[in-house]
């Protein structure tokens, strides 16, 4: 009969109960992140280095950084494919405004910098603005707006350079700043902290969070219970731009040159760290603090990957894999809480 | 000037035109203080897009809106609220991943330069919650509740500030008996408190129920406004219809013949039905009764395979069901009608068109290969759309422009597409108006002496009771009781669900 089969495929799926309650109570992500770090403690010497560690550090605020802004824009339900390109402009734009100031005004070291740093800004803020503009007011689709910003950007970052590095920045930023240690960790740790606390107060505890996600969550419920979503839909690509600029900065600032070509893989890494921490691409859902351990995570990774001395053609292959599995893992996981089939 | 008697709205000339349609035709319409004032019309006579336009969502394309003395332009929904006008919309305007007390309070937390008073906020809600008696969890994810539960937000939340002006759009339409009483109670207690209320629905009972005064639209014209205890219900049917419709249910001959659905002790992973058997046969109505959240919704689901089975079997035409999935289910021959239309049954962008044809695509009729004939699907589907009386009576636009009652009528339409011996309908005639109910129920009978087996779910017991050959009554996720003939009556039903207590404490 039909039911013993079911209660016996049942009674087989219980069998590896323990594995997915244990899961269950620390989450996925932390028990793989905790995996990935044991193995790599005890068979790689080399990852444990001052010099890989604070390799890794660096490079995983940045992630974190551009991961959280990008959070917020798919959990309004969007899309920012221009990070990578804001971080090039930013990057450029930053060191040609400090060299051209410090040029003028060769003392006024400050002045340099904080022009440069403002100019940096500048150049997420107008492009998420018009980012969020374009799909808030113009209803088009954040797909189609944010590659074209993106090629915008990219296009003004080569014109501005014709593709040289700029240099020219006050050294002050550069060896202060950029390559600074405070307190025995890279500087860039310290800002990354800052912006995820930012914005996990902002999500948790503000009515901006809270419009955030509902917007995501239903538009339509959103708009009739007065919130203003296309000023929320505008600040949330606003802030994404701007906090895709912030970290071209603290990136500029520890090479000590602006460069078009500065993003690298970026884009794609920070839309998948939100993916793998679990935020809906139908937008609504989506936590900071899960997205910064899967940007970790993906860094991480990364640095195994290259202290194995994988073929970097390789690493783009695997990462694209991962995405796609993470999204994949996703789907499956809500479709067999919701309505797993007996069978 | 005694607030009391006075005008709290009153709207002149208004005209509102969506694109082919005009939704509303110079219509006036006045509310005072501490009265309910029913909209009553057919499905698609302009009431919910009344609504919008009072509680701001859509702006008006011509006429005047006074709200307590004063006229209003451009209304936002936040003003609206602001001004104490609060809606409870007919589909739902709930964020499903947001708990409870969040949706309450979207759009007006209580928060100090933007930082949120959690705990002022959750307080708040238990509070309300206990006062209105619902039963509801202020933690939960509004996604996670039934139908019935979401209401509950909804109402809760129009309750959450100062309400001048109540605007409820079909509330009871997913309710059981006691969450509506409770309601009323708290209409009555607004309406002493001097608030005017607004209040849609399709059920005459309630509406003779709850009325001072009820205005009639149809086409997007105010037909009347009249008293409510000056006006029979033949006389409001025919306000509302433009015709005489006399019968409120149809005389259906039932002529059971061999059994096409058999079930036996079927159990649900999720508890929501245990060990319940039931049997469906052709030429007959079988009827499931039982409160919302008895579990009826997720029999019939379940055998739709839809919700997933711990135990028991289900046969059809004497062959046992061995994978339940909804396409093997449609191909032979069984067909679900979901009462939650907008989750689960329609593409709301799509056309009406590819939404009726959406489950028979795979049917020669319709396509060649994976060819689409769109010439047949588009005759079949007109077709199906006439005999429904679809309104209007085209196919092409999308589903969302359609009013709540003629979706359901597209979400019926499907089960017409296909050769399908046993319907399972949940709900079938929530949210329509009495006169699509009664083609709906005409429908059945036309089903019916095609040899079809018609299983119906409904929490509406008058209609279980009218339609049905053979009556089953759930409670608390179990068969109580089948009733046949004259058993057939409300008190035996009724008596079904507490007679069942002490039993079930003592097994
Ligand atoms: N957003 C929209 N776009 C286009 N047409 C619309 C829209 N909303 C409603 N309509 C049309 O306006 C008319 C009135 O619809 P409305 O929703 O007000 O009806 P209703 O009286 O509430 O009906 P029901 O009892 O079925 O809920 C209908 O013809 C409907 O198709
Ligand atoms: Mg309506």
């Amino acid at each position: 009969m039909s039911a013993t089969t079911l209660d016996s495929s049942r009674a087989a799926r219980g069998r590896h109960g323990w594995l997915a309650n244990a899961l269950r109570k620390i989450g996925f992500l932390p028990a793989l992140l905790i995996v990935l770090v044991g193995l790599l403690v005890a068979f790689e010497p080399r990852f444990m280095g001052t010099f890989n560690l604070f390799n890794v550090l660096r490079n995983s605020s940045a992630l974190m950084i551009v991961a959280s802004g990008q959070m917020l824009v798919l959990v309004v339900g969007g899309f920012d494919l221009s990070v990578g390109a804001v971080i090039a402009l930013t990057s450029v734009v930053t060191a040609k405004a400090m060299a051209v100031t410090l040029e003028a005004a060769p003392d006024d070291v400050s002045t340099a910098i904080l022009f440069g740093v403002l100019a940096g800004m500048a150049c997420g803020f107008v492009t998420g603005l018009v980012n969020g503009a374009c799909v808030a007011f113009l209803r088009i689709s954040p797909f189609m707006v944010t590659l074209g910003t993106s090629s915008i950007a990219t296009g003004v970052a080569l014109l501005l350079t014709n593709g040289i590095p700029v240099y020219g920045m006050p050294d002050a930023f550069v060896k202060e700043f950029g390559r600074a240690i405070w307190f025995g960790l890279p500087m860039p740790v310290y800002v990354s902290v800052a912006v995820l606390a930012l914005v996990w107060f902002m999500q948790r505890q503000t009515t901006v969070g809270r419009y955030i996600h509902a917007i995501g969550g239903n538009m339509q419920a959103a708009m009739v219970s007065g919130v203003n979503t296309n000023f929320y839909l505008i600040l949330a690509y606003t802030l994404c731009g701007m906090l895709a600029s912030l970290t071209s900065i603290l990136l500029t600032a520890r090479l000590g040159s602006g460069q078009a070509t500065m993003s690298g893989n970026l884009m794609l890494e920070s839309i998948a760290a939100g993916v793998i921490a679990g935020v809906s691409l139908r937008g609504g859902v989506g936590r900071v603090e899960m997205v910064a351990l899967s940007a970790l995570f993906l860094s991480i990774l990364t640095n195994a990957m290259n202290l194995l001395k994988i073929n970097s053609k390789i690493q783009t292959i695997f990462m694209g894999v991962i995405v796609v599995a993470a999204v994949a893992l996703d789907e499956f996981a809500k479709r067999r809480s919701r309505d797993a089939r007996g069978r | 000037m005694s607030e009391q008697a006075g005008t709290l709205l009153e709207l002149t000339g208004i005209t509102k035109r969506f694109p082919g349609v005009l939704a509303l035709d110079d219509v006036d319409f006045e509310l005072r203080h501490g009265e309910v004032h029913v909209l009553f019309g057919e499905n698609g006579a302009g009431k919910s897009t009344l609504i919008n336009v009072i509680s701001g969502t859509f702006a008006q394309d011509k006429g005047r809106f006074v709200f307590r003395g004063e006229e209003v332009r451009h209304l936002t929904p936040h003003k609206a609220r602001v001004m104490g006008i609060s809606p409870v919309f007919q589909e739902f305007s709930l964020v499903p991943d947001m708990t409870v007390d969040e949706n309450l309070f979207l759009g007006r937390e209580r928060a100090r330069f933007t930082l949120l008073n959690k705990r002022a906020m959750r307080a708040t809600a238990r509070q309300i919650i206990a006062e209105l008696g619902f039963d509801l969890d202020p933690t939960r994810k509004v996604g996670t509740l039934s139908r019935a539960h979401q209401q509950m937000v909804e109402i809760a939340k129009a309750l959450l500030t100062d309400v001048k002006l109540l605007i409820l759009d079909e509330p009871t339409a997913s309710l059981t008996e006691a969450e509506t009483t409770k309601l009323f109670a708290l209409i009555d207690k607004l309406r002493a408190q001097g608030v005017g209320i607004i209040y849609v629905s399709h059920r005459m009972g309630e509406i003779k129920q709850v009325a001072d005064r009820i205005t009639v639209l149809r086409d997007g014209r105010k037909i009347a406004t009249v008293a409510a205890d000056s006006v029979s219900d033949t006389e409001l049917v025919e306000l509302m219809a433009g015709r005489k419709i006399d019968v409120l249910f149809p005389r259906i001959d039932h002529r059971p013949g061999e059994r096409l659905l058999d079930v036996r002790d079927l159990t649900l992973v999720s508890g929501a039905v245990r060990e319940v058997s039931f049997h469906a046969r052709a030429g007959e109505i079988t009827g499931i009764a039982g409160l919302v959240g008895c579990g009826k919704s997720e029999l019939v689901r379940a055998v739709f395979g839809l919700e997933p089975i711990a135990g028991g079997s289900v046969s059809l035409f004497d062959k046992e069901v061995s994978s339940f999935d909804p396409l093997a289910m449609l191909r032979a021959g069984v067909c679900y009608f979901p009462s939650d239309r907008v989750a689960e049954g329609l593409a709301l962008a799509r056309p009406i068109r590819e939404n009726v044809s959406m489950a028979a695509l795979d049917l020669p009729g319709f396509a060649r290969g994976q060819v689409l004939r769109r010439t047949e699907e588009r005759r079949a589907v007109q077709e199906i759309a006439d005999r429904l009386k679809l309104r209007p009576a085209q196919i092409e636009p999308a589903v969302g422009r359609l009013s709540g009652g003629n979706r359901q009528k597209v979400v019926l339409g499907r089960g017409l597409s296909r050769d399908i011996r046993v319907f399972l309908f949940d709900e079938p005639t929530v949210g329509i108006d009495v006169g699509a109910k009664l083609e709906v129920y005409e429908l059945m009978k036309v089903l019916l002496d095609l040899g079809a087996a018609i299983v119906l779910v409904s929490s509406e017991l008058p209609e279980v009771l009218n339609l049905s050959n053979r009556v089953y009554v759930m409670h608390r996720s179990r068969m109580v009781a089948e009733l046949t003939g004259a058993d057939i009556n409300e008190p035996a039903v009724l008596a079904c669900f507490f007679r069942e207590e002490p039993a079930a404490a003592a097994a």
